[in-house]
């Protein structure tokens, strides 16, 4: 049996405490524990991205980061992002551009959308926007949106509805 | 009652765009259960031998393991000849990578450890794992594919390829590439009493439930399997994997429910993947172009257990008019992982080569690569001598150069520079077979109004479910939120698989038939439904015999624009169009996604893909998805896709052909096509990574 620690952390609005084995991940923590199967894996090795989330708001992989790490943070996964009636935008988009197709890969898709359009709003710049684009928001252009959202990866091969999807939300 | 619009066609979206959105679709490991143990499987870390020792002392030393299986003490199945699912039953090592045990814990965590701590010994053999042209081993298989001949001759290959005006004789390589679904094959099995369920990951849960009937020698009945919702499968799951039967075993062993879902590094060892080919490829042709002689010889490798050949020379069978032709498969025994299905198996890596080929013979010709397809058009199949039910293949390359425009461009070869790039284009033909499965399936209505039609189809993303709700509100003739469709269990009648691109052909069809004689039992009772509703079953194996003989394909053409970096060696690929003849195409959203997906993969192949065989460690080098490449979202540019409307009535009542892997056929052609024209660099081996393209790219320059 593994050491154990409690964990006390906000996921979807909602406090989740725990005493965990140290060696869960988050990923295993939602999926295992707080029995949140939207979150996916498709490797364990932050390789994929299907198990994206925002953590404070900010996109990560959760296979990546261990539970015990995680104390007093804020998570929202794919289930957190709509109140059960109205979609998100981002989840709406990709409805109408049918932007899935296993659907596997799609809550992390999703979720890492919404990071990357936060982050361009914060003017983060990513490796093909110049080098001496002005300060403030980036705009989210086709290559942008390819390029940021290559985290994460589709087998189906949705991406070509995937930047129209993300595009439309960015605008 | 009567729907205006028609709904075969419509594009309509996906039912269940919802679930998947919101994250509440259920795959193979999201099913809540009660005491839930994990199991994770152990490797073998020899290539061939037998296992002498086992101590899973370690491993169990945690009250968290509740046990460690192996071919010691696994519980027995039935024999079989299937090599993906005889486990943990013998001590024999056939490849590196063989499951040779199996740790089931409380948590994963523990699993994990465990399955790290059990210790294997071992007695090895001396391995043989690499394919070579001239192997030893290589033999002709008795069939190859579903019952088609090893090797197909008509007319004098030899003396009409020595005597041609214009001979081409080269040699095209495909490495060994894996499936890689995103949900990588998982498993959830739970026990009741002598009854089992499993949550799995397959393209066939009518065929799993007949497997895992016969591995535990249960009545089928007993044996239900779910499948919902399939996070991509491409071949991969196309019958019963590891990860099913090691569940079963868990459950079975520690009363438990067992989840169980492979480590991504586990698959290119266990699930299948397309085995390596070496392909000569010999044409002679008039100076006009028109072929006269046309060889497709293959060689390839399978395992030592089981048989499975990647018959690559079949589509030469079907595309151009050659009156002597040779195709041939010849495969060789290597101790190596069991190669399976992968998306458009045999079609995939042989139109690589044959439609390589044929810009090559065209180049030798002087003749633009589309007018050398048009000059050697069939009239009948060239193989069978049948009539094609439909072929347009001529009409899907003229439209495709049109929009791509094509005979806008610069024929000359490397000659287009923008910048420091290095442009070309390119272009290939596709060509996938129309095939139909025996199926069978239910239509209800109930007193309510209300429908219900339940097939154990498996939607594995291609929209089946969909696409089986527009089929039945139109041969209803009611509105398509009145109809809910079941599939996804083994439990609903027996279908066949997610595979051939038949599911639509295979699954439609008895949908079709039994809502067209639900709709008539229905106006012959007034729509006076009975309070138990009324149900209508149907198979279509008579249907299926009393088919006509005719040829049934789709075809299409593929346009690809490149830009190489003749500092970088770096290919990207600027734009992809596709124009296909696939029949009648019943719902052009998820349709386009299907092309789209299948051309994606296709780019993959051509530029990303492929891993090696260790000679030392008998393993495939690039087991995981930072090594073994598959396109990201970076890597893929706008895709273009269109299609022929066709008229067939010679294939099914909706008159459609599949589509699920005609996208990835010929995709790498048109790309390695579009970066000889950019560079004048014909690499015949794929990938073409920039580390052989900048090579041969110094010398072509003269910057050597
Ligand atoms: S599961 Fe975390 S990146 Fe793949
Ligand atoms: S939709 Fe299947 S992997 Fe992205």
């Amino acid at each position: 049996m593994g050491a154990m620690t409690a964990v006390t952390l906000n996921v979807n609005g909602e406090r989740f405490s725990r005493e965990l084995d140290n060696r869960t991940t988050l990923l295993d923590l939602l999926r295992e524990h707080a029995h949140l199967s939207g979150v996916k894996k498709g490797c364990d090795h932050g390789q994929c991205g299907a198990c994206t989330v925002l953590l404070d708001g900010r996109r990560v992989n959760s296979c990546l980061l261990l539970a015990v790490a995680m104390d007093g943070t804020e998570i929202t996964t794919i289930e957190g992002l709509s109140d059960g009636t109205t979609l998100h935008p981002l989840q709406r988009a990709f409805v109408d551009h049918d932007a899935f197709q296993c659907g596997f890969c799609t809550p992390g898709q999703i979720c890492s959308a919404v990071g990357a359009i936060a982050e361009a709003r914060a003017g983060w710049p990513s490796a093909v926007t110049a080098h001496d684009a002005p300060p403030g928001p980036v705009e989210l252009t086709v290559p942008e949106v390819r390029e940021r959202m290559s985290g994460n990866l589709c087998r189906c091969g949705a991406y070509v509805n995937i930047v129209s999807a993300v595009r439309e939300v960015a605008r | 009652m009567t729907t205006t619009k028609p709904l075969l066609g419509a594009p309509t979206a996906r039912l269940e765009a919802r679930e998947k959105v919101t994250g509440t679709a259920r795959y193979a490991t999201d099913y809540p259960t009660d005491r839930t143990a994990y199991a994770w499987p152990v490797p073998a870390t020899v290539v061939r031998g037998e296992i002498t020792a086992i101590d899973a002392t370690a491993a169990l030393a945690d009250p968290a393991v509740l046990a460690v299986l192996s071919h010691q003490n696994a519980p027995r199945l039935r024999e079989t000849d299937d090599p993906f699912v005889t486990v943990l039953q013998s001590p024999r090592i056939n490849h590196r990578g063989q499951y040779v045990a199996l740790a089931v814990a409380t948590s994963l965590e523990a699993a994990r450890a465990a399955a790290e701590a059990i210790r294997v010994t071992y007695r090895c053999e001396p391995h043989d794992v690499v394919l070579t042209p001239d192997h030893p081993g290589l033999y002709k298989p008795d069939e190859v594919g579903v019952g088609m001949p090893a090797d197909r001759e008509h007319g004098d290959f030899d003396t009409t390829y020595a005597n041609a005006r214009v001979r081409i004789d080269v040699v095209y390589e495909t490495p060994a590439l894996h499936n890689h679904p995103m949900e990588p094959h998982s498993a959830t099995a739970l026990w009741d009493g002598d009854e089992l369920t499993v949550y799995d990951s397959n393209q066939d849960s009518s065929g799993v439930q007949q497997a895992l009937a016969r591995l535990f020698g249960l009545a089928a009945d007993k044996v239900h399997v779910v499948n919902e919702h399939v996070g991509g499968g491409f071949g991969s799951k196309g019958s019963a994997r590891a990860p099913v039967v090691l569940a079963a075993m868990a459950a079975r062993t520690v009363r438990r429910p067992v989840k169980l879902a492979l480590p991504r590094n586990q698959l290119a060892a266990t699930i299948g993947y397309r085995a390596p080919t070496i392909q000569r490829i010999r044409v002679g042709a008039d100076a006009e172009g028109h072929i006269h002689a046309l060889a497709h010889e293959l060689v390839t490798q399978t395992a030592t257990v089981g048989e499975f050949v990647e018959f690559a020379a079949v589509p030469t069978r079907t595309m151009y008019h050659a009156p002597h032709s040779r195709t041939t498969h010849r495969v060789t025994r290597l101790d190596v992982p069991a190669p399976s299905w992968m998306r458009a198996p045999g079609e995939c890596p042989g139109m690589f080569a044959l439609e390589s080929a044929m810009d090559e013979l065209a180049l030798a010709c002087g003749l633009d690569p589309v007018e050398l397809r048009l000059r050697n058009e069939p009239t009948v199949e060239p193989d069978t001598g049948l009539p094609y039910s439909s072929r347009h293949l001529v009409e899907c390359l003229r439209e495709g150069a049109r929009r791509f425009g094509w005979h806008d461009r610069d024929a000359r070869i490397a000659t287009s520079r923008e910048g420091r790039f290095l442009i070309g284009s390119g272009v290939a033909a596709s060509t996938y077979p129309a095939f139909v499965m025996p199926s069978h399936a239910e239509a209800h209505a109930a007193a309510d109004g209300g429908y219900e039609v339940r097939v154990s189809a498996s939607d594995i993303g291609t929209g089946a479910r969909t696409v089986l709700a527009q089929i039945a509100a139109e041969a209803l003739g009611v509105p398509l939120d009145s109809v809910r469709v079941r599939v996804g269990s083994s439990d609903l009648p027996p279908a066949s698989v997610a595979g051939g691109s038949s599911g639509t052909a295979s699954w439609g069809w008895p949908v079709h038939k039994a809502c067209t004689e639900l709709r008539r039992r229905l106006a012959e009772c007034g729509h006076a439904v009975p309070e138990q509703g009324i149900t209508v079953a149907a198979d279509i194996a008579e249907e299926l015999d009393d088919r006509e003989d005719f040829a049934r394909h789709a075809f299409g053409a593929q346009f690809a624009e490149v830009q190489v970096d003749p500092v970088t060696g770096e290919t990207r690929v600027r734009r992809l169009l596709g124009v296909f003849a696939a029949g009648r195409i019943l719902n052009p959203r998820t349709a386009r996604s299907q092309f789209i997906g299948g051309m994606t993969m296709g780019l993959g192949m051509a530029l990303l893909e492929g891993s090696t065989m260790d000679r030392e460690f008998g393993d495939y080098a690039e087991r995981d998805l930072a090594s073994y490449h598959v396109p990201a979202c970076a890597d893929v540019p706008e895709i273009d896709v269109h299609w022929i409307d066709e008229e067939d009535p010679h294939l099914n009542p909706m008159g459609s052909k599949g589509i699920g892997e005609i996208g990835i056929v010929g995709t790498a052609a048109a790309i390695a096509n579009a970066v000889h024209h950019a560079t004048g660099v014909r690499l015949r081996a794929l990938p073409i990574h920039p580390d052989a393209l900048l090579t041969r790219l110094a010398d072509q320059l003269g910057l050597a």
